[in-house]
Protein backbone atom coordinates (compact mmCIF):
# COMPACT_ATOMS: atom_id res chain seq x y z
CA UNK A 1 0.00 0.00 0.00
CA UNK A 2 2.70 2.46 1.09
CA UNK A 3 4.72 1.23 -1.87
CA UNK A 4 1.85 2.07 -4.19
CA UNK A 5 1.35 5.54 -2.74
CA UNK A 6 5.07 6.20 -3.06
CA UNK A 7 4.88 5.13 -6.70
CA UNK A 8 1.93 7.44 -7.34
CA UNK A 9 3.71 10.36 -5.72
CA UNK A 10 6.85 9.75 -7.74
CA UNK A 11 4.82 9.63 -10.94
CA UNK A 12 3.04 12.86 -10.06
CA UNK A 13 6.33 14.61 -9.28
CA UNK A 14 7.75 13.26 -12.52
CA UNK A 15 4.81 14.65 -14.45
CA UNK A 16 5.13 18.04 -12.80
CA UNK A 17 8.85 18.08 -13.49
CA UNK A 18 8.30 17.24 -17.14
CA UNK A 19 5.63 19.91 -17.52
CA UNK A 20 7.89 22.46 -15.87
CA UNK A 21 10.87 21.60 -18.05
CA UNK A 22 8.71 21.66 -21.17
CA UNK A 23 7.25 25.06 -20.30
CA UNK A 24 10.68 26.50 -19.54
CA UNK A 25 12.02 25.19 -22.83
CA UNK A 26 9.05 26.63 -24.69
CA UNK A 27 9.32 30.03 -23.08
CA UNK A 28 13.10 30.28 -23.50
CA UNK A 29 13.01 29.14 -27.10
CA UNK A 30 10.25 31.48 -28.20
CA UNK A 31 11.49 34.53 -26.32
CA UNK A 32 14.61 34.30 -28.48
CA UNK A 33 13.50 34.35 -32.04
CA UNK A 34 12.13 37.04 -34.20
CA UNK A 35 15.68 37.87 -35.29
CA UNK A 36 16.39 38.53 -38.93
CA UNK A 37 19.62 36.47 -38.98
CA UNK A 38 17.74 33.27 -38.18
CA UNK A 39 15.38 33.55 -41.12
CA UNK A 40 17.38 30.98 -43.09
CA UNK A 41 16.99 28.39 -40.33
CA UNK A 42 13.26 29.08 -40.20
CA UNK A 43 13.01 28.71 -44.00
CA UNK A 44 14.66 25.31 -43.92
CA UNK A 45 12.32 24.13 -41.15
CA UNK A 46 9.20 25.39 -42.95
CA UNK A 47 10.44 23.45 -45.95
CA UNK A 48 11.01 20.26 -43.92
CA UNK A 49 7.83 20.52 -41.87
CA UNK A 50 5.38 22.21 -44.21
CA UNK A 51 6.33 21.74 -47.85
CA UNK A 52 7.30 18.09 -47.48
CA UNK A 53 4.01 17.36 -45.66
CA UNK A 54 1.99 18.69 -48.59
CA UNK A 55 1.85 15.39 -50.46
CA UNK A 56 0.35 13.35 -47.62
CA UNK A 57 -2.03 16.20 -46.73
CA UNK A 58 -3.33 16.59 -50.27
CA UNK A 59 -3.72 12.86 -50.90
CA UNK A 60 -5.56 12.28 -47.61
CA UNK A 61 -7.72 15.37 -48.02
CA UNK A 62 -8.85 14.32 -51.46
CA UNK A 63 -9.80 10.81 -50.34
CA UNK A 64 -11.55 12.04 -47.20
CA UNK A 65 -13.55 14.66 -49.11
CA UNK A 66 -14.51 12.09 -51.73
CA UNK A 67 -15.56 9.46 -49.18
CA UNK A 68 -17.65 11.89 -47.10
CA UNK A 69 -19.39 13.19 -50.22
CA UNK A 70 -20.12 9.62 -51.32
CA UNK A 71 -21.55 8.63 -47.94
CA UNK A 72 -23.62 11.81 -47.59
CA UNK A 73 -24.90 11.45 -51.12
CA UNK A 74 -26.09 7.85 -50.77
CA UNK A 75 -27.80 8.58 -47.45
CA UNK A 76 -29.33 11.92 -48.43
CA UNK A 77 -30.54 10.60 -51.79
CA UNK A 78 -33.06 8.49 -49.87
CA UNK A 79 -34.78 11.73 -48.84
CA UNK A 80 -34.21 13.47 -52.15
CA UNK A 81 -31.92 15.94 -50.38
CA UNK A 82 -28.74 15.44 -52.43
CA UNK A 83 -28.43 19.22 -52.59
CA UNK A 84 -27.33 19.25 -48.95
CA UNK A 85 -24.13 17.31 -49.68
CA UNK A 86 -22.08 20.48 -50.13
CA UNK A 87 -23.33 22.02 -46.89
CA UNK A 88 -22.75 18.89 -44.85
CA UNK A 89 -19.28 18.36 -46.26
CA UNK A 90 -18.21 21.97 -45.70
CA UNK A 91 -19.53 22.06 -42.12
CA UNK A 92 -17.91 18.77 -41.13
CA UNK A 93 -14.61 19.77 -42.70
CA UNK A 94 -14.32 23.34 -41.49
CA UNK A 95 -15.47 22.68 -37.95
CA UNK A 96 -13.96 19.31 -37.09
CA UNK A 97 -12.32 17.06 -39.63
CA UNK A 98 -10.06 19.62 -41.28
CA UNK A 99 -8.20 20.79 -38.18
CA UNK A 100 -8.21 17.40 -36.42
CA UNK A 101 -7.16 15.13 -39.27
CA UNK A 102 -4.50 17.59 -40.45
CA UNK A 103 -3.10 17.75 -36.92
CA UNK A 104 -3.03 13.93 -36.64
CA UNK A 105 -1.31 13.56 -40.01
CA UNK A 106 1.05 16.37 -39.06
CA UNK A 107 1.95 14.62 -35.81
CA UNK A 108 2.72 11.44 -37.70
CA UNK A 109 4.60 13.03 -40.58
CA UNK A 110 6.38 16.04 -39.10
CA UNK A 111 6.18 15.57 -35.32
CA UNK A 112 7.89 12.19 -35.33
CA UNK A 113 10.61 13.53 -37.65
CA UNK A 114 11.29 16.48 -35.33
CA UNK A 115 11.57 14.22 -32.30
CA UNK A 116 13.87 11.73 -34.02
CA UNK A 117 16.08 14.50 -35.40
CA UNK A 118 16.52 16.36 -32.13
CA UNK A 119 16.84 13.09 -30.21
CA UNK A 120 19.65 11.93 -32.45
CA UNK A 121 21.36 15.31 -32.11
CA UNK A 122 21.21 14.89 -28.36
CA UNK A 123 22.48 11.31 -28.28
CA UNK A 124 25.38 12.13 -30.61
CA UNK A 125 26.10 15.09 -28.31
CA UNK A 126 25.71 17.70 -30.99
CA UNK A 127 23.57 19.72 -28.61
CA UNK A 128 26.18 19.76 -25.84
CA UNK A 129 28.97 20.62 -28.28
CA UNK A 130 26.88 23.52 -29.52
CA UNK A 131 26.52 24.74 -25.96
CA UNK A 132 30.26 24.40 -25.53
CA UNK A 133 30.83 26.58 -28.60
CA UNK A 134 28.58 29.22 -27.06
CA UNK A 135 25.66 28.60 -29.44
CA UNK A 136 22.34 28.28 -27.69
CA UNK A 137 20.68 25.10 -29.01
CA UNK A 138 17.30 26.38 -27.87
CA UNK A 139 17.65 29.28 -30.26
CA UNK A 140 19.39 27.47 -33.08
CA UNK A 141 17.58 24.09 -33.05
CA UNK A 142 14.39 24.33 -31.03
CA UNK A 143 13.00 27.78 -31.79
CA UNK A 144 12.93 27.54 -35.62
CA UNK A 145 11.07 24.22 -35.40
CA UNK A 146 8.50 25.60 -32.98
CA UNK A 147 7.86 28.67 -35.13
CA UNK A 148 7.76 26.66 -38.35
CA UNK A 149 5.29 24.17 -36.87
CA UNK A 150 2.98 26.88 -35.58
CA UNK A 151 3.02 28.60 -38.97
CA UNK A 152 2.69 25.47 -41.12
CA UNK A 153 -0.19 23.59 -39.49
CA UNK A 154 -2.85 26.32 -40.00
CA UNK A 155 -1.74 26.74 -43.61
CA UNK A 156 -1.84 22.98 -44.15
CA UNK A 157 -5.33 22.91 -42.60
CA UNK A 158 -6.56 25.53 -45.05
CA UNK A 159 -5.10 23.58 -47.97
CA UNK A 160 -6.61 20.35 -46.58
CA UNK A 161 -10.08 21.94 -46.46
CA UNK A 162 -9.89 23.26 -50.00
CA UNK A 163 -8.66 19.98 -51.44
CA UNK A 164 -11.28 17.98 -49.52
CA UNK A 165 -14.09 20.23 -50.74
CA UNK A 166 -12.76 19.80 -54.25
CA UNK A 167 -12.71 16.01 -53.70
CA UNK A 168 -16.36 16.31 -52.73
CA UNK A 169 -17.07 18.21 -55.93
CA UNK A 170 -15.43 15.51 -58.02
CA UNK A 171 -17.55 12.76 -56.45
CA UNK A 172 -20.88 14.51 -55.85
CA UNK A 173 -21.03 16.81 -58.86
CA UNK A 174 -18.87 15.30 -61.58
CA UNK A 175 -19.55 11.67 -60.84
CA UNK A 176 -22.93 11.34 -59.10
CA UNK A 177 -24.42 14.29 -60.93
CA UNK A 178 -25.51 16.63 -58.12
CA UNK A 179 -26.34 20.15 -59.19
CA UNK A 180 -23.14 22.23 -58.94
CA UNK A 181 -24.90 25.52 -58.24
CA UNK A 182 -26.86 24.14 -55.29
CA UNK A 183 -23.64 22.49 -54.05
CA UNK A 184 -21.85 25.84 -53.88
CA UNK A 185 -24.84 28.02 -53.01
CA UNK A 186 -25.94 25.77 -50.17
CA UNK A 187 -22.44 26.08 -48.75
CA UNK A 188 -22.36 29.85 -49.11
CA UNK A 189 -25.77 30.28 -47.51
CA UNK A 190 -25.04 28.25 -44.42
CA UNK A 191 -21.31 28.53 -43.73
CA UNK A 192 -20.37 31.57 -41.64
CA UNK A 193 -16.99 33.25 -41.92
CA UNK A 194 -16.15 33.42 -38.22
CA UNK A 195 -18.49 30.81 -36.76
CA UNK A 196 -17.24 27.99 -39.00
CA UNK A 197 -14.06 28.94 -40.83
CA UNK A 198 -12.63 31.20 -38.14
CA UNK A 199 -13.21 28.90 -35.21
CA UNK A 200 -11.83 25.95 -37.19
CA UNK A 201 -8.64 27.88 -37.84
CA UNK A 202 -8.38 28.85 -34.16
CA UNK A 203 -8.56 25.16 -33.33
CA UNK A 204 -5.80 24.48 -35.79
CA UNK A 205 -3.55 27.07 -34.13
CA UNK A 206 -4.09 25.37 -30.75
CA UNK A 207 -3.21 21.99 -32.29
CA UNK A 208 -0.12 23.45 -33.95
CA UNK A 209 1.26 24.73 -30.64
CA UNK A 210 0.43 21.43 -28.96
CA UNK A 211 1.91 19.07 -31.54
CA UNK A 212 5.16 20.96 -32.18
CA UNK A 213 5.67 21.55 -28.49
CA UNK A 214 5.27 17.86 -27.67
CA UNK A 215 7.48 16.82 -30.58
CA UNK A 216 10.32 19.18 -29.75
CA UNK A 217 10.20 18.48 -26.02
CA UNK A 218 10.19 14.72 -26.50
CA UNK A 219 13.28 15.04 -28.69
CA UNK A 220 15.03 17.44 -26.36
CA UNK A 221 14.31 15.34 -23.28
CA UNK A 222 15.01 11.94 -24.80
CA UNK A 223 17.12 9.24 -23.17
CA UNK A 224 20.22 9.44 -25.37
CA UNK A 225 20.23 5.85 -26.63
CA UNK A 226 18.86 4.20 -29.76
CA UNK A 227 16.05 2.71 -27.72
CA UNK A 228 15.34 6.02 -26.03
CA UNK A 229 14.91 7.80 -29.37
CA UNK A 230 12.53 5.10 -30.54
CA UNK A 231 10.47 5.46 -27.39
CA UNK A 232 10.40 9.25 -27.62
CA UNK A 233 9.25 9.13 -31.23
CA UNK A 234 6.44 6.74 -30.35
CA UNK A 235 5.48 8.88 -27.39
CA UNK A 236 5.34 11.98 -29.60
CA UNK A 237 2.85 10.41 -31.99
CA UNK A 238 0.73 8.81 -29.26
CA UNK A 239 0.73 11.80 -26.94
CA UNK A 240 0.03 14.36 -29.68
CA UNK A 241 -2.81 12.30 -31.14
CA UNK A 242 -4.49 11.85 -27.78
CA UNK A 243 -3.94 15.46 -26.79
CA UNK A 244 -5.28 16.73 -30.12
CA UNK A 245 -8.47 14.71 -29.79
CA UNK A 246 -8.97 15.64 -26.14
CA UNK A 247 -8.26 19.32 -26.78
CA UNK A 248 -10.62 19.23 -29.74
CA UNK A 249 -13.45 18.12 -27.49
CA UNK A 250 -12.72 20.88 -24.99
CA UNK A 251 -12.43 23.51 -27.73
CA UNK A 252 -15.66 22.39 -29.39
CA UNK A 253 -17.38 22.47 -26.02
CA UNK A 254 -16.24 26.01 -25.28
CA UNK A 255 -16.84 27.29 -28.84
CA UNK A 256 -20.17 25.71 -29.72
CA UNK A 257 -21.43 24.62 -26.30
CA UNK A 258 -24.59 26.34 -25.10
CA UNK A 259 -23.07 27.87 -22.00
CA UNK A 260 -20.87 30.37 -23.87
CA UNK B 1 19.18 20.99 -51.66
CA UNK B 2 20.01 24.54 -52.71
CA UNK B 3 18.91 27.30 -50.37
CA UNK B 4 17.26 29.10 -53.30
CA UNK B 5 15.03 26.16 -54.19
CA UNK B 6 13.98 25.90 -50.55
CA UNK B 7 13.12 29.58 -50.41
CA UNK B 8 11.06 29.37 -53.59
CA UNK B 9 9.15 26.30 -52.48
CA UNK B 10 8.51 27.81 -49.03
CA UNK B 11 7.22 30.94 -50.70
CA UNK B 12 4.94 28.88 -52.92
CA UNK B 13 3.70 26.93 -49.89
CA UNK B 14 2.85 30.02 -47.88
CA UNK B 15 1.17 31.56 -50.92
CA UNK B 16 -0.87 28.39 -51.48
CA UNK B 17 -1.96 28.41 -47.84
CA UNK B 18 -3.01 32.04 -48.02
CA UNK B 19 -4.88 31.47 -51.28
CA UNK B 20 -6.62 28.46 -49.71
CA UNK B 21 -7.82 30.68 -46.86
CA UNK B 22 -9.10 33.30 -49.30
CA UNK B 23 -10.83 30.59 -51.32
CA UNK B 24 -12.52 29.23 -48.20
CA UNK B 25 -13.66 32.70 -47.17
CA UNK B 26 -15.01 33.74 -50.55
CA UNK B 27 -16.21 30.60 -52.22
CA UNK B 28 -17.31 28.54 -49.22
CA UNK B 29 -18.54 31.01 -46.63
CA UNK B 30 -19.78 33.43 -49.31
CA UNK B 31 -18.27 36.70 -48.13
CA UNK B 32 -19.29 39.30 -50.65
CA UNK B 33 -16.29 41.40 -51.66
CA UNK B 34 -18.30 43.53 -54.08
CA UNK B 35 -20.10 45.31 -51.26
CA UNK B 36 -20.41 48.58 -53.15
CA UNK B 37 -22.86 47.06 -55.61
CA UNK B 38 -26.04 49.01 -56.31
CA UNK B 39 -28.75 47.85 -53.96
CA UNK B 40 -31.86 49.26 -52.34
CA UNK B 41 -33.87 47.92 -49.45
CA UNK B 42 -37.57 47.34 -49.01
CA UNK B 43 -39.32 45.85 -46.01
CA UNK B 44 -41.82 43.04 -45.88
CA UNK B 45 -44.19 42.40 -43.00
CA UNK B 46 -44.88 38.71 -42.29
CA UNK B 47 -47.08 37.07 -39.67
CA UNK B 48 -44.42 34.36 -39.24
CA UNK B 49 -40.89 34.02 -40.61
CA UNK B 50 -40.04 30.73 -38.87
CA UNK B 51 -36.96 29.21 -40.49
CA UNK B 52 -36.02 32.24 -42.60
CA UNK B 53 -32.45 33.29 -41.93
CA UNK B 54 -30.46 36.42 -42.62
CA UNK B 55 -28.62 36.22 -45.96
CA UNK B 56 -31.32 33.94 -47.37
CA UNK B 57 -32.02 34.69 -51.01
CA UNK B 58 -34.85 36.77 -52.43
CA UNK B 59 -36.05 35.48 -55.77
CA UNK B 60 -38.39 36.47 -58.54
CA UNK B 61 -39.62 33.61 -60.72
CA UNK B 62 -36.80 31.45 -59.37
CA UNK B 63 -34.04 33.94 -60.19
CA UNK B 64 -32.11 35.37 -57.24
CA UNK B 65 -32.46 39.17 -57.19
CA UNK B 66 -31.39 39.96 -53.65
CA UNK B 67 -30.86 38.82 -50.09
CA UNK B 68 -32.53 39.11 -46.70
CA UNK B 69 -30.49 41.73 -44.87
CA UNK B 70 -32.13 41.70 -41.44
CA UNK B 71 -35.08 40.18 -39.64
CA UNK B 72 -36.71 42.14 -36.83
CA UNK B 73 -39.71 41.62 -34.59
CA UNK B 74 -42.42 44.30 -34.53
CA UNK B 75 -43.44 44.30 -30.88
CA UNK B 76 -46.54 46.46 -31.46
CA UNK B 77 -48.28 44.12 -33.86
CA UNK B 78 -46.60 40.83 -32.98
CA UNK B 79 -45.33 40.45 -36.53
CA UNK B 80 -41.95 40.03 -38.16
CA UNK B 81 -40.34 42.53 -40.51
CA UNK B 82 -37.80 41.24 -43.00
CA UNK B 83 -35.56 43.83 -44.59
CA UNK B 84 -34.86 42.75 -48.17
CA UNK B 85 -31.80 44.01 -50.02
CA UNK B 86 -32.55 44.01 -53.73
CA UNK B 87 -30.01 44.35 -56.53
CA UNK B 88 -30.15 47.23 -58.98
CA UNK B 89 -32.02 50.53 -58.86
CA UNK B 90 -35.61 50.99 -57.64
CA UNK B 91 -38.22 51.18 -60.36
CA UNK B 92 -39.00 47.61 -61.38
CA UNK B 93 -41.28 46.25 -58.68
CA UNK B 94 -44.88 47.56 -58.52
CA UNK B 95 -46.22 48.83 -55.17
CA UNK B 96 -48.50 45.82 -54.70
CA UNK B 97 -45.73 43.27 -55.18
CA UNK B 98 -46.34 40.21 -53.05
CA UNK B 99 -43.83 38.26 -50.96
CA UNK B 100 -44.05 34.65 -49.86
CA UNK B 101 -41.73 32.55 -47.74
CA UNK B 102 -41.14 29.22 -49.44
CA UNK B 103 -38.87 26.23 -48.95
CA UNK B 104 -36.27 25.02 -51.41
CA UNK B 105 -36.81 21.29 -51.85
CA UNK B 106 -37.96 19.11 -48.99
CA UNK B 107 -35.34 19.90 -46.37
CA UNK B 108 -33.93 22.97 -48.07
CA UNK B 109 -33.44 26.48 -46.79
CA UNK B 110 -36.31 28.98 -46.59
CA UNK B 111 -36.22 31.93 -48.96
CA UNK B 112 -38.43 34.83 -50.03
CA UNK B 113 -40.23 34.61 -53.34
CA UNK B 114 -41.63 37.80 -54.88
CA UNK B 115 -44.55 38.00 -57.27
CA UNK B 116 -45.23 41.12 -59.35
CA UNK B 117 -48.33 43.25 -58.82
CA UNK B 118 -50.17 45.48 -61.28
CA UNK B 119 -49.78 48.99 -59.81
CA UNK B 120 -48.36 51.77 -61.96
CA UNK B 121 -46.10 53.09 -59.20
CA UNK B 122 -42.99 51.32 -58.08
CA UNK B 123 -41.49 50.35 -54.73
CA UNK B 124 -38.67 52.65 -53.65
CA UNK B 125 -36.08 52.60 -50.90
CA UNK B 126 -37.62 51.75 -47.53
CA UNK B 127 -41.14 50.90 -48.79
CA UNK B 128 -43.17 48.19 -47.08
CA UNK B 129 -44.57 45.11 -48.80
CA UNK B 130 -47.84 44.19 -47.11
CA UNK B 131 -49.24 41.52 -49.43
CA UNK B 132 -47.34 38.66 -47.82
CA UNK B 133 -47.70 35.04 -46.91
CA UNK B 134 -45.61 33.79 -44.01
CA UNK B 135 -43.79 30.54 -43.53
CA UNK B 136 -45.78 27.35 -43.28
CA UNK B 137 -45.16 25.91 -39.86
CA UNK B 138 -45.60 22.17 -40.10
CA UNK B 139 -46.45 21.74 -36.43
CA UNK B 140 -49.36 24.19 -36.53
CA UNK B 141 -50.68 22.60 -39.74
CA UNK B 142 -50.66 19.20 -38.05
CA UNK B 143 -52.23 20.79 -34.97
CA UNK B 144 -55.08 22.26 -37.07
CA UNK B 145 -55.59 18.95 -38.79
CA UNK B 146 -55.79 17.04 -35.52
CA UNK B 147 -58.22 19.55 -34.01
CA UNK B 148 -60.52 19.32 -37.03
CA UNK B 149 -60.42 15.53 -37.02
CA UNK B 150 -61.31 15.64 -33.33
CA UNK B 151 -64.30 17.92 -33.97
CA UNK B 152 -65.82 15.51 -36.52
Amino acid sequence: MIEYLRYLGAEALDFLGNLGRASLMWGRALSGLPRWNDIGLLMRQIYNIGVLSLVIIILSAFSIGAVIALQFHTQLAKFGAEDAVGVGLAMVLLRELGPVVTALLFAGRAGSAITAEIGLMKSTEQLSSMEMMGVDPLRRIVAPRLWAGMLCLPLLTAIFNVVAIYGGVVVAVEWLGADPSSYWNGMQDVVELWEDLGKGMVKSVFFAVLVTWIAVYQGYDTVPTAEGIGMSTTRTVVLSSVMVLATDFLLTLSMYGDFG
Amino acid sequence: MQMRTIEISVGAFVLAGALALVFLAVKVSGVDLTASRDTYTVQARFNDVAGLRERAKVSLAGVTIGRVARIEADMNYGEAIAVLELNGQPGNLPLDTGARIVTEGLLGARYVSLSLGIEEDYLTEGDMITDTQGALVLESLIGDFVTKMGAN
